[in-house]
């Protein structure tokens, strides 16, 4: 089947074309539902590459990395601090360590509460971010030796809160591509139900043909290549839609948020681009499938 | 039971100035008849339909070349008949043979092709509305995938009557233009066999004979050709001009009725 598609889709033949008559509401229903469905079917394409690329994000931009939160007393916490980089300068599988100063802190504080936090006022735990080498250190020997030089010292290693949204951004992720395919699915039995109308209604066509020696292969290919072809029209203009709604987003540089994020870069956007094809293949089984079960029902 | 065979024809005739030249039949219908194969054959054929036997214990051979008319009533099982011959209908008990091959053992390609060796005039002539007359007659070279050749083409239009209505709509026809069409169409792809269904069935008089006429000379041409009719007429005419056989259709099953003619 799949080495008939090409063939019966570029080769006109207009005599055979002729043959079955233009219907009207199959013909815009089926048009209509490719480029409905294609138009969906790119933003939920633009999520999953969205919820792919904050996966990755937030994996590349927390893996390796973890941070000591130091609460103590005011009189306590330069004592503390000094003592906590003192043991990660000693702790094997640590590859730098280096306490956070009052800026960097603010910077990240900034979102909740605005530029002007007076953070020299604020009883804040001192923060301390280290890097660990490829070898990787023993969290819980850390821990423990932390306790020991620094009590008021926590290790924050990042993987509590970091596994569940990476698990997350990859469940969102595929929650996208099952989108895509229950879009797909939609598509190939709307356009099926279609190509099921067509047929009945041009039962009488159908019923002469035959009688005048039509195979059904025949019968089928002037079916198949009109829907065939009018899903691709209408998932083409769905999809140049679709790309140009998401070309006009906000760009995340500018805003900043996960929405704002949702679109293709670079050789992505040939994706959205390769959906009337898949339209197409999906358009062309379900009416060929469609076509030789109904032909089989007539003598 | 009865079992007709016809005698073969041994004078086909070298073809006739109005119809389109053809390569192979003449040389089919003469091997066919030389080797004694008829085109169609019904042995102890029955056909049922919502629970009551329309046609019963059939037993039939067409002779290549041979020309039939076939009667009885309205409802007697005509259409039904001719179906059986073009395989629209398969029988329920006993065998059809199209061209030596048992109907039932026919893939759905292979009744597609056997149909493009019969020529179908049906009752109510079924073409497709949207396509000119031209389209319509040349349909079953357009679906087998065959050249047309615009000369022939208006050979065969001019022949039947038509040619200058090549672009009409089916549905702008008067009855007697549209089944003169139709016997173009069945007539195109140069079959063995023709079929017509009441094919005077809406015409007047003379449209009937000029219809007969085509019929005969189609004959004539080695083509075997089945009538169904009412018209004892249209039979006796035909009758005085070549050895047409009548079959009739009594009680469901086949008779002939020649001698009552």
């Amino acid at each position: 089947m799949a080495r008939d598609f090409l063939p019966q889709l570029l080769r006109r033949d207009r005599q055979s074309d002729r043959v079955v008559p233009r219907s009207g509401h199959t013909a815009w229903l089926t048009s209509f539902t490719a480029g409905a469905m294609t138009f969906l079917a790119v933003f939920a394409l633009a999520l999953s590459m969205a919820a792919g690329r904050m996966a990755d994000r937030w994996s590349d931009a927390l893996a390796r990395t973890a941070t000591v939160r130091i609460s103590a007393p005011a009189d306590q916490i330069e004592m503390q601090t000094r003592a906590v980089l003192d043991v990660l300068a000693t702790t094997p599988g640590v590859e730098s360590a280096r306490a956070l100063s009052d800026e960097e802190q603010r910077k990240l504080l900034e979102p909740w509460f605005g530029p002007d936090l007076p953070v020299d006022s604020l009883p804040l735990p001192r923060l301390v971010e280290l890097t660990e080498d490829s070898a990787g250190y023993d969290a819980d020997g850390l821990r423990q030796r932390l306790l020991a030089e620094a009590p008021g010292a926590v290790l924050d290693d990042h993987t509590r809160w970091r596994r569940p949204l990476a698990v997350a951004a990859g469940r969102l992720r595929l929650l996208g591509l099952v989108s895509i395919l229950l879009i797909g699915g939609t598509m190939a039995g709307m356009i099926t139900l279609a190509a099921h109308a067509a047929l009945a209604a041009n039962a009488q066509v159908i019923r002469v043909l035959r009688l005048v020696g039509a195979r059904d292969s025949y019968i089928a290919r002037a079916f198949v290549r009109r829907f065939t072809l009018r899903a691709l029209a209408g998932s083409a203009v769905g999809a140049l839609l679709g790309m140009i709604g998401i070309a006009v987003l906000p760009s995340a540089d500018t805003a900043g948020g996960f929405l704002t994020g949702l679109g293709f870069t670079g050789w992505g956007w040939l994706l959205p681009a390769a959906l009337p094809l898949l339209a197409a293949v999906v358009a062309f089984t379900a009416t060929r499938f469609a076509a030789f079960s109904r032909l089989k029902e007539l003598t | 039971m009865l079992l007709v065979q016809p005698q073969v024809r041994q004078d086909f005739p070298q073809g006739n100035a109005h119809v389109v030249e053809s390569a192979a039949p003449l040389g089919e219908c003469a091997r066919r008849a030389a080797m004694g194969h008829p085109v169609i054959s019904f042995e102890n054929v029955a056909y049922s339909y919502g629970g009551g036997e329309l046609l019963s214990d059939m037993t039939l051979r067409l002779a290549p070349g041979s020309f039939h008319f076939l009667t009885g009533p309205s409802g007697a099982g005509k259409s039904t008949f001719l179906k059986l011959c073009y395989a629209e209908l398969l029988p329920t008990a006993g065998h059809v043979s199209l061209f030596d091959r048992e109907v039932r053992s026919l893939g759905r390609d292979d009744v597609a092709h056997m149909r493009r060796r019969v020529g179908v005039v049906h009752q109510d002539c079924q073409f497709l509305d949207h396509l000119p007359l031209a389209a319509n007659v040349t349909l079953p070279l357009t679906v087998s995938q065959r050249e047309i050749d615009g000369g022939d083409l208006g050979d065969l239009l001019a022949w039947v009557g038509l040619k200058h209505l090549a672009d009409a709509l089916p549905p702008s026809l008067s009855g007697g233009e549209r089944q003169r069409a139709a016997l173009a169409r069945a007539i195109i792809t140069d079959p063995e066999v023709i079929l017509a269904d009441e094919p005077t069935g809406n015409l007047d008089w003379e449209m009937s004979l000029r219809l007969l006429t085509l019929l005969v000379e189609l004959n004539r041409m080695g083509k075997t050709i089945v009538v169904a009719t009412h018209d004892l007429n249209l039979i006796r005419q035909a009758k005085a001009q070549i050895a047409a056989r009548v079959l009739r259709i009594s009680n469901r099953r086949l008779q002939l009725a020649g001698a009552d003619l």
